[in-house]
């Protein structure tokens, strides 16, 4: 039964399967692409501060998915016929989680090689760049689930989640682009434990938010 | 699949919505083949009523029983409005490990629609859908809301025809709806007997 519900839901986000859900991914490049215009094509700053552009438009793109991440099904009544049939809130969240993260964690990583031949990055700076959005997007997903769940029933849900993503994804910023800035993957370690964390806690926090939104 | 012998009880359930009270000191219990219609005027709390007997929603006081599986019909047809119905449908019937899906495609005249997207069929025709979802299910116990609401006169007959040949297998139907049923043996319930009286509204 799970195997057929992350079937489902890899079908309903993963890009190009339909639904504008390559948009985070091509939004993320077009990010990269804007900004040495921007800043002008100086090769040096361009490859001193890429890096955290980089991450700004993997934070962002982030947000882009979270409308349709659960309200949807709830709408649907999707959850409530999932739950008649003994699936917990939990299970149907860890495995939204999943699928969550492989239609934009892995999309994002791979759309980091044009990004950064654009911005210029390249070498030490670039493993470390794509090393932290491995371990990093996982975090940026399961916060997402958990403001996707909570703001579900709200009417303004979709405006207020990404506004809400943003200072909960600061420390993995904060330590995904500080290791960029020393070059030193100690920090990568700070942001695979912050998202280890958000990732066994999201299912949880997520269920009980789908169980409170079908109380009223 | 129908569990050995099915049962929904209620024992002195209230429920609120806000802090409105819409029903309290209801109680009933349903053997199996029981079937059970349920009035009451729009806001009474059928819907409230279906739901926490689904186990959807929690009741403000009192206790619910299940024994069997339980299969519920709302306004909400739980199949991706995005997909074409036959694969909206192959999603649920997989997962319910459904025998017989054709035949059951053929009862509800589902079989020109397969290749709809589900958000471009009519109310009646998702109604139809989602009562192969149901059917598919093969669950003892039917919590049916509005069950009649957007079909045809044909489809009416056949919700009801359902229903019969449900209970006449040994399942249970509870059935909130405005329009009368054609089940025979059927009991009704009028959740206004329950709505609170003066001293405790």
């Amino acid at each position: 039964m799970i195997a057929a519900l992350l079937r489902r839901d890899l079908a309903q986000f993963f890009p190009f399967a339909g639904g504008g859900a390559a948009l985070p991914v091509v939004f993320f490049v077009a990010v990269a692409m804007l900004y040495p215009f921007a800043v002008g094509p100086d090769a040096n700053l361009m490859t001193k501060t890429g890096g955290g552009v980089v991450w700004i438009a993997a934070l962002l793109a982030a947000i882009l998915p979270l409308e349709k991440l659960v309200a949807r099904d709830i709408e649907l009544g999707f959850f409530d016929q999932l739950k008649l049939r003994g699936v917990t809130e939990e299970a149907m969240m860890a495995v939204r989680l999943i699928a969550h993260w492989l239609s934009f964690g892995p999309p994002l990583v791979l759309a980091t090689f044009p990004a950064a031949a654009l911005l210029k990055i390249e070498g030490e700076t670039f493993s470390i760049l794509l090393l932290g959005l491995l371990a990093g997007t996982p975090g940026l997903a399961a916060i997402g689930l958990i403001i996707a769940a909570l703001t579900a029933s709200l009417r303004a849900g979709a405006a207020l989640s990404g506004l809400l993503l943003i200072p909960l994804a600061l420390p993995i910023l904060i330590f995904g682009a500080g290791a960029l800035a020393r070059q030193d993957q100690v920090s990568l370690g700070f942001v695979a434990a912050i998202s280890l964390a958000l990732v066994a806690l999201a299912p949880f926090a997520a269920g009980a938010a789908i169980r409170a939104a079908r109380e009223n | 699949m129908q569990a050995s012998s099915p049962a929904l009880t209620a024992h002195d359930l209230a429920c609120r919505r806000g802090e409105r009270l819409l029903f309290r000191r209801l109680s009933f219990a349903l053997a199996p083949g029981a079937a059970c219609h349920v009035t009451g005027v729009n806001g009474a709390g059928k819907t409230t009523l279906i739901r926490v007997l689904a186990g959807l929603t929690t009741p403000y006081a009192g206790t619910v029983t299940r024994k069997g599986t339980l299969g519920l019909l709302d306004e909400r047809s739980g199949l991706d409005p995005d997909l074409p119905l036959g694969r909206a449908l192959a999603f649920w019937f997989g997962l319910d490990d459904t025998a017989g899906r054709d035949a059951i495609i053929a009862r509800l005249r589902l079989g020109g629609l397969l290749d709809v997207p589900v958000r471009y069929l009519s109310t009646g025709q998702k109604k139809r859908a989602a009562l192969a979802r149901l059917l598919g299910q093969r669950a003892s116990v039917w919590l049916l809301d509005e069950p009649l609401s957007g079909l045809d006169t044909a489809s009416q007959a056949l919700v009801n025809e359902l229903v019969r040949e449900h209970c006449a297998s040994g399942g249970i139907a509870m059935i909130a709806s405005h329009q009368p049923l054609g089940v025979p043996g059927i009991t009704n319930f009028a959740i206004e007997d329950h709505a609170p009286q003066g001293e405790d509204a």
